[in-house]
């Protein structure tokens, strides 16, 4: 009896053994064969290439490491914007899919469904080279909000001078702690004594208040340097001074964020839907305003029906910022596992540090989101 | 947290070296890729994704080019027939990892020589069949004529993997400037985004520039600069470990540019059969036991010239004729003042 319970377990063990030993072996076969070697050292080594984006201090003569750095920021910059982004826009989605208003109810869902049915790919190069074709020439660009340029080497906006930015930095951080500990308190004193404080506006105008003081008191000084036509050649022109943010970035951010936000937005009116309409109209036989019902009843408890699924979109996108490389973006896949490959012919150490990478992050993400719709979760009391 | 994360990266490793899934040994006398090339009827060659006068597709799925006829000249001399060759298309980024891992035999895709590759990487250069330069392409319109015009914060648009984004660094380094790198995986990427506009400037091999040119919108609007930042020898590779495979494309690429030396086309192949000089004969396979070495037949040369021509027949069909570059440079033999130079077949 007890045998025959674990014989199975034992053989799937040995199989699962036999069939990694047999792969481990017959690549080190191969690998000896062909004279590959095996190691990490070339890491350490200087890079001599240089990449067009990078967010920390780089060029050619800094080694392969910090490429990989380079590459890893700018493919979690692009993610970060994209998420945040593909969330604002999907949940604003899929609301309007659910209003009554015929207008704005057949909009959002032929939004959805064009760009939910076009693959991803496709999309990136349409916004890149469709945009690219359509922007103007940075001698012919005009102001944008009095400050930037938008041209087709980039969007050139004006760059912050900061003097004494740490002491900033960290009446920001002050600024938030206090902003927590008002309100754990303002909630206590709801729970106990029922009494409301406005938290949105005192969170606020605290975020805004303490940083400003630093302006007076701190020595904190912003200065702005602003973007300056410059003259390369007869008919070729750039920016110079200010920030020059890469046509490369917009199109695929744009591209992630739209079409992320379908698959959101569908997310959220499951969501919304998966809501008993009962729950509506008590809230609403209560006394609570409209939206009081949206944020109070049914957002707390539809949140639990969207988050499982909006994890996965973020993974997705996540991933998909690596389709980066077909259009000059520098991420991880481009900089990393492309031109760095290369150099150092590295094949196998290189991909499998890359795809070690991308399971870092994914699993970074879906912990945290499950910590946080653990967070939101109905507590049985 | 380091050694896990070796282990982890050694086992994903050996996976993935396992998938090429090859009964390889180091024991054959005779060579391996020899042998599984005659077996399998066809010569494995990985070629690029359509550089016109190196190696392109037509629209039928023929492939033409001085790269490609490489791998149609060992084609000939191990098979037979020049025709039987499976061309597998790499980009820059896929091609040495396709050879390394013995997808394919013979790398023929304008690839330059150089140390670290030929050293580092399990690779063999076996010659040279083009001898080029990086350069720079920019519109006429700009008024630019020299690189010395170059100006800070001009944008730059080239390939991914390639010795090109090193030379770039080099020269733009040297030089003083500061500029922006736009890298693309692809070259018709690249070609898009600099006609677009994206950028101020394209660099990759003259070759690449001349023959690119030709796929812009308006190709009369863009010049080529004449300055030549690089070194570029481009040649044919194979994997390390089968000196005899290596020898057999080494020697095929070298009947081809001692065939022109020497007068002998595919037209006149077989009078030169009788010819007087005995340098002439043993390159027809008329004297001499030349094929034995390599376990060739003795007209393995012989098939070469005729089936695919000697290196002037193939650089005037695919690169002259095509109008890519007319001129032939230092690609020319060294007794008409190129560079052409190879060891004598005896």
């Amino acid at each position: 009896m007890k045998l025959k319970k674990i014989l199975p377990q034992f053989l799937t063990l040995l199989f699962i053994v036999l069939i990694f030993g047999f792969f481990t072996m017959n690549a080190q076969e191969n690998m000896d064969t062909r004279g590959i070697e095996f190691g990490f050292g070339f890491l350490k080594q200087e890079a001599s290439f240089d990449i067009q984006f990078s967010l920390i201090d780089y060029d050619g003569s800094k080694s392969y490491a910090r490429a990989y750095l380079v590459g890893l920021l700018n493919t979690l910059l692009v993610s970060v914007i994209g998420i945040v982004l593909c969330t604002i826009l999907g949940v604003v989605i899929g609301v309007a899919r659910l209003s009554p208003n015929y207008l704005i109810n057949k909009t959002a869902s032929v939004y959805i469904e064009f760009f939910r049915n076009i693959p991803l790919l496709l999309q990136i190069f349409f916004w890149y080279f469709a945009a690219l074709r359509a922007l103007p020439m940075p001698e012919d660009a005009s102001l944008l909000l009095g400050t930037s340029y938008m041209t087709i080497k980039g969007l050139y906006t004006p760059a912050p001078i900061w003097n004494n930015f740490d002491v900033f930095l960290i009446s920001l951080i002050i600024s938030l702690i206090i902003i927590f500990f008002f309100n754990r308190y303002a909630k206590r004193k709801q729970e106990e004594a029922g009494i409301q404080y406005p938290k949105f506006l005192i969170s606020l105008g605290i975020f805004l208040i303490i940083p400003a003081l630093t302006f007076i008191f701190g020595g904190v000084d912003l200065q702005w340097s602003f973007p300056e036509l410059k003259q390369l050649a007869k008919t070729s022109f750039t920016y110079e001074g200010g920030v020059g943010i890469p046509p490369e970035l917009i199109a695929l951010t744009l591209a992630l964020t739209l079409y992320t936000a379908t698959f959101i937005a569908e997310n959220v009116r499951a969501g919304i839907q998966g809501i008993g309409k009962g729950q509506k109209e008590a809230a609403a036989s209560i006394g609570l305003t409209p939206g009081q019902v949206l944020k109070l009843v049914i957002m707390p408890q539809a949140l639990r029906i969207i988050i499982p699924p909006t994890t996965n979109q973020y993974l997705n996108l996540t991933k998909n910022s690596s389709l980066a490389a077909a259009i000059a973006y520098p991420d991880l896949v481009l900089v990393f596992a492309g031109t760095a490959m290369m150099q150092t012919g590295r094949a196998i150490e290189i991909v499998a540090i890359t795809m070690a990478t991308y399971l870092t992050i994914s699993l970074s993400i879906s912990l945290f989101m499950n910590w946080y719709n653990k967070s939101i979760a109905i507590k049985e009391k | 947290m380091f050694k896990y994360l070796k282990q982890l990266t050694s086992l994903v490793a050996m996976v993935a070296v396992l998938f090429t899934f090859t009964t390889e040994t180091m024991a054959a006398k005779k060579s391996k890729t020899l042998k599984n090339t005659q077996k399998k009827g066809f010569v494995r060659c990985g070629v690029s994704q359509g550089l016109p006068g190196f190696s392109n597709a037509d629209a039928a799925g023929n492939w033409t080019g001085v790269d490609v006829d490489v791998c149609r000249a060992v084609a000939a001399a191990v098979l037979g027939d020049a025709s039987k060759v499976k061309y597998t298309p790499l980009s820059a980024k896929e091609r040495f990892t396709a050879l390394t891992s013995g997808e394919i035999d013979i790398l023929s895709r304008n690839t330059t020589w150089t140390l670290s590759r030929d050293a580092d990487i399990g690779l063999t250069f076996v010659g040279v069949n083009f001898y080029d330069g990086q350069g720079f392409m920019v519109r006429k319109s700009s008024g630019i004529t020299s690189t010395s015009q170059f100006k800070n914060g001009i944008s730059a648009c080239t390939n991914i993997g390639t010795t090109t984004e090193l030379n770039m660094r080099d020269f733009f380094n040297s030089k003083g400037i500061s500029y922006t790198p736009v890298a693309f995986e692809k070259a018709d990427e690249v070609v898009a985004a600099y006609d677009a506009g994206r950028c101020d400037t394209y660099t990759t091999d003259k070759s690449g520039l001349a023959a690119q040119r030709t796929k812009m919108s308006n190709p009369d609007e863009h010049i080529v600069l004449p300055e030549t930042i690089s070194k570029e020898p481009l040649g044919p590779v194979v994997r390390q470990g089968d000196s005899v495979w290596e020898d057999i494309v080494r020697w095929s690429l070298n009947t081809m540019i001692e065939a022109e030396e020497y007068g002998i086309t595919s037209g006149n192949a077989d009078m030169m059969k009788t010819s007087d000089n005995p340098a002439i004969k043993r390159l027809v396979g008329a004297e001499g036991e030349m094929g034995a070495a390599f376990g060739l037949d003795n007209d393995w040369n012989y098939r070469i010239i005729t089936q695919v021509g000697n290196y002037g027949e193939s650089y005037k069909r695919n690169i002259a004729d095509t109008g890519i570059l007319p001129d032939r440079g230092p690609n020319e033999l060294w007794t008409k003042g190129g560079i052409l130079y190879v060891p004598p077949s005896r």
